[in-house]
């Protein structure tokens, strides 16, 4: 038996307060299932931002539009992964596509996270970048020519009605795009909000809770990944792109915020049987996480600090650092709300009687260790992806230069 | 012998013998036993659509001596640590200014606990054994992705641990706190309602090892069942019916403080 387990489930036992139901001791869904959920956000969001400029035609989030579609891919190739890892039989994963139980919530994410990548992104990705790769095909030496004709599928049309197919495809699998974005992550809100048994779970908000703070944290993503990579590459930054992004990111903010308000409020209302335990988790477990971290820190800051760019007259660099800030606040701001609905979720007794205790493991499979390296895995394919593909399209580079 | 001595013997022996039978049916299932020679319970008469298990628990006859929990792990290969429990037994002490005090006595390895002791402070105590509620419409069986936890025919929830992959959602799904992930297998286990043994006509290790009967269990289709007996005779009620989890482990002298 796994003598680590044992010791430190009676190390946590000392840590109850109240009463348990003895089951109750071992946290079952750790750091692992706050990462995915925090992943699948990053992915959704990022895409939604991506087909602002397709569907909506929001030509000033141009420089963006492809560096959001890779990273949508960079983060949605890593989703699986926390959750294959934390399954206790991780051989077995292959049940859930073979016999899904159709009544089951979760067995539908392989479907789900499916359609996604293989219906909707990569083909949004391979028709955006189809001229390119041809182009790159051409131009490219041995052997890196052949990965692109590779990846453009030997395609060669470069003519004017292939391109303007190519455009009309991306139109229309970016319009079934957002609706496929919305169900990734509402989903995955899905999966907590439906459990009945769990009062800080069970809420049909939950869903769209999750799927505004997804939107929040990718176009946060996106904007902290542009200035990087523009960092990183000596580009110059499009500061209009930035303002208008930046301008996006608030409303997103403050439409997330008045949604958890919502919820906190008709909770408080109603007072359920389960108000008074939730009071105590707030107050006791969870209060460095959800009042410091995800509501003072990764909210209200970040959304002075907008307020502050917007409305003063600062200089592009201020704005710059500014909007830079702002971004990565509110990354520690949404890691905090996956946490919180996660592992909060976890700390307190079915009975409403008590709280338990999550001590993280630093080494172990589930441990601080593992997720750490998960949240940096999707940076590095990033990095490959935007390697190989170019986050500006040639032609346009081309006609820069001319 | 003469005839009318053999027939007068037949009109008496044929009820008498299917009085008997009616008798031994009482309580349990009907299960035949081995066949001759075979060595092997016949499963063709054991029928799983002709049974439907539940369990009552009288609240007031329990004494808290933590045997059940006992004899469940030991039939049951429960892990022996006090984290992995199919059934455990609550003390509840509720004072006068409103205070409740629970804790589960079941936790502490199996120590006998020491009697309340007699307070003017102690408005009400009693013990309320817990355990899996095989429910009817149950959230586990609901939400397992694989199909691994599933409900039987006979109205017993249990888990394959060859098929379940351990993503722990039926865990979170149970509103009574009864799964826990074996940590031998790192797959979900929960209480059988000791099918192994019911399918054979026996008793649950739980119930068969509580020294004041206060756990009934029986088939929910016989009339004849203690169980449907006990449901006759006793005002019951399920654990958080709120949830419309249709449980089938009935509590008679059920306090509203238990959760």
């Amino acid at each position: 038996m796994n003598a680590g387990l044992i010791e430190s489930l009676y190390e946590l036992l000392e840590q109850v307060t109240g009463f348990i139901y003895p089951n109750e001791i071992e946290i079952h869904w750790s750091i692992l299932i706050v990462v995915y959920p925090y992943i699948t956000g990053l992915v959704a969001g990022a895409f939604i931002l991506a087909s602002l400029v397709k569907v909506f035609n929001v030509k000033a989030l141009q420089p963006t539009y492809r560096l959001s579609l890779l990273t949508a891919l960079a983060f949605l190739l890593v989703a699986p992964l926390p959750l294959l890892l934390h399954l206790g039989r991780p051989e077995r994963f292959y049940e859930i596509l073979l016999t899904p139980n159709p009544s089951s919530a979760m067995a539908m994410f392989g479907f789900v996270y499916a359609w996604y990548l293989m219906g909707v992104l990569l083909i949004e990705i391979w028709f955006e970048y189809r001229h390119d790769l041809i182009l790159m095909g051409q131009q490219a030496g041995f052997p890196l020519n052949w990965v692109y004709r590779i990846l453009s599928l030997f395609s060669r049309d470069v003519s004017e009605a292939a391109l303007a197919f190519d455009r009309k495809a991306i139109g229309t699998i970016t319009i079934i795009g957002i609706p496929s974005a919305f169900l990734l992550h509402g989903y995955v809100g899905f999966i907590f909000g439906s459990v009945k048994a769990n009062p800080w779970w069970s809420s049909v908000l939950m869903p769209i809770v999750f799927l505004m703070s997804a939107i929040v944290s990718g176009i946060a993503m996106v904007i902290f990944l542009y200035m990087v990579v523009a960092g990183v590459k000596k580009e110059p930054l499009d500061m209009r792109c930035l303002d208008t992004i930046t301008s996006y990111l608030f409303y997103a903010v403050i439409v997330d915020f008045s949604l958890e308000a919502l919820d906190f409020i008709h909770r408080l209302y109603e007072s359920e049987e389960s108000i008074k335990i939730l009071a105590k988790l707030i107050t006791l477990k969870l209060f460095m996480s959800l009042f410091v971290l995800q509501i003072l820190l990764g909210m209200f800051l970040p959304l002075a600090i907008l307020v502050l760019a917007k409305s003063l007259k600062f200089n592009d660099e201020l704005r710059k650092l500014l909007y830079f800030t702002s971004a990565i606040l509110i990354q520690l701001g949404i890691f905090s709300t996956r946490w919180n609905v996660v592992i909060g979720g976890q700390l307190f007794s079915k009975s409403f009687r008590g709280l338990m205790a999550y001590k993280m493991e630093v080494m172990g499979i589930e441990g601080l260790l593992t997720a750490l390296a998960l949240l940096a895995l999707p940076f590095v394919i990033l990095a490959v992806l935007i390697r190989v593909l170019p986050t500006k399209s040639l032609t346009d580079q081309a006609s820069h230069a001319a | 012998m003469k005839r009318r001595e053999i027939l007068k013997g037949l009109i008496l022996f044929i009820p008498a013998g299917g009085a008997l039978r009616a008798l031994a049916s009482q309580g349990g299932p009907t299960v035949a036993g081995p066949k001759e020679g075979s060595g092997k319970p016949d499963a063709k008469v054991y029928d799983p659509e002709s049974h439907y298990y539940g369990m009552g628990i009288e609240v007031d006859k329990c004494i808290g001596c933590n045997r059940c929990v006992e004899a469940c792990k030991a039939e049951n290969d429960v892990p022996q640590e006090p984290f992995f429990f199919r059934t455990w037994v609550e003390r509840y002490v509720i004072k006068k200014d409103g205070e409740v005090i629970v804790e589960s006595i079941s936790v502490k390895g199996g120590a006998r606990q020491p009697a309340v002791q007699e307070d003017p402070d102690v408005l009400r105590t009693f013990f309320v054994p817990k355990l899996c509620n095989q429910c009817a419409n149950p959230p586990c069986v609901q939400v397992c992705p694989v199909q691994a936890t599933f409900s039987t025919e006979d109205g017993v929830v249990l888990v394959d641990r060859d098929r379940c992959i351990g993503c722990r959602y039926c865990i979170q799904a149970c509103p009574y706190g009864a799964r826990y992930l074996d940590p031998r297998t790192k797959t979900a286990d929960k209480c059988t309602f000791c099918y192994h043994r019911v399918v054979k006509g026996l008793l649950p290790a739980c119930v068969e090892a509580c020294p004041t009967q206060a756990r009934i269990f029986g088939d929910l289709k016989s009339r004849a069942s203690r169980l449907v007996r006990f449901t006759r005779m006793n005002r019951v009620h399920v654990l958080k019916p709120g949830l419309n989890t249709e449980p089938k482990v009935y509590y008679a002298q059920l306090d509203g403080e238990v959760r």
